[in-house]
């Protein structure tokens, strides 16, 4: 038997849960951001597997796109949350109440 | 089991674990760490599929730039070790149901194709057919994605900019 591609999907999909369950119940902003990373892993992950199943660039193609976005939304991520942090001095979103 | 089988097997097994230590670490220099072994992963199983230039730039985009930047912010906000309560059951709920459904409905899928068991293909595509077909056929995007990046640059640099009528402490 040879590697199929549900095999990669199944991987890609554990890899978008880890970094899901990570976005929702981590409860500081750097570790919510790094599950969002996870979860583009997981995306790059089958669509480079559906690139070889079709044999078709645009699956590569696109991976390089997730890339470029991963660190456009890094970077100003990032860019935020040590701007809240200067603002706060807390990194916990449940510490953001001033509207409240 | 040929060893294209074992080396796919070998490297989800690394993904998987070492993105498991990292989203449970409490300490978040450790999990920066192991995500970086995930990502490595990443990129040896995009070589594995053929994909070399995107092997090579996970290592140096991801693995290099992005988590390196993590590290650094890390490091600068001095986040003392917090006594965060891993998984507190209000937001561990919504998690749990969610990752259950999608599982669920993920596997029903896998199992109704038939085709996901069709053995994919062993080829490669270097780096100079894929930049033909980059620069070719999605040239638009390419200069979309610069556009987004330099705004990106412009936006972080103003975010991180101190206001003007505010003194430095």
């Amino acid at each position: 038997m040879g590697i199929a591609f549900g095999h990669v999907l199944a991987l890609a999909g554990i890899v978008v849960v880890l970094g899901m369950v990570c976005a929702v119940t981590r409860r500081n902003l750097i570790m919510i951001l790094l599950g969002v990373e996870v979860m583009l892993n997981g995306a790059a992950i089958a669509f480079t597997g559906a690139a070889l199943r079709w044999q078709q660039l645009e699956g590569q193609a696109f991976v390089l796109f997730i890339i470029a976005i991963a660190a456009a939304e890094v970077s100003l991520g990032l860019a935020l949350i040590v701007y809240l942090y200067h603002r706060t001095g807390s990194l916990d979103p449940q510490d953001y109440q001033v509207l409240k | 089991m040929t060893l294209f089988n074992l080396l796919f097997f070998a490297i989800a097994a690394l993904i998987v674990a070492s993105t498991v230590l990292a989203v449970t670490r409490r300490n978040l220099v450790h999990a920066v760490i192991y995500l970086i072994f995930g990502f490595f992963g990443s990129a040896f199983l995009f070589y594995l599929f053929g994909a070399t230039f995107l092997a090579a730039l996970m290592v140096i985009v991801y693995a290099g730039a992005i988590m390196i930047l993590f590290l650094f912010i890390i490091m600068m906000l001095r986040v003392e070790a917090p006594e965060e309560r891993l998984f507190p059951p209000r937001q561990l709920l919504p998690a749990v149901l969610f990752a259950t459904a999608y599982v669920v409905v993920g596997a029903l899928l896998l199992l109704q194709d038939a085709t996901a068991v069709v053995p994919l293909p062993e080829v490669r595509t270097g780096p100079a057919a894929f930049g033909r077909y980059i620069f070719t056929q999605s040239w638009l995007a390419v200069e979309i994605a610069s556009l987004l990046l330099l705004v990106a640059m412009v936006g972080a640099l103003l975010v991180g900019k101190r206001p003007a009528g505010e003194s430095e402490e």
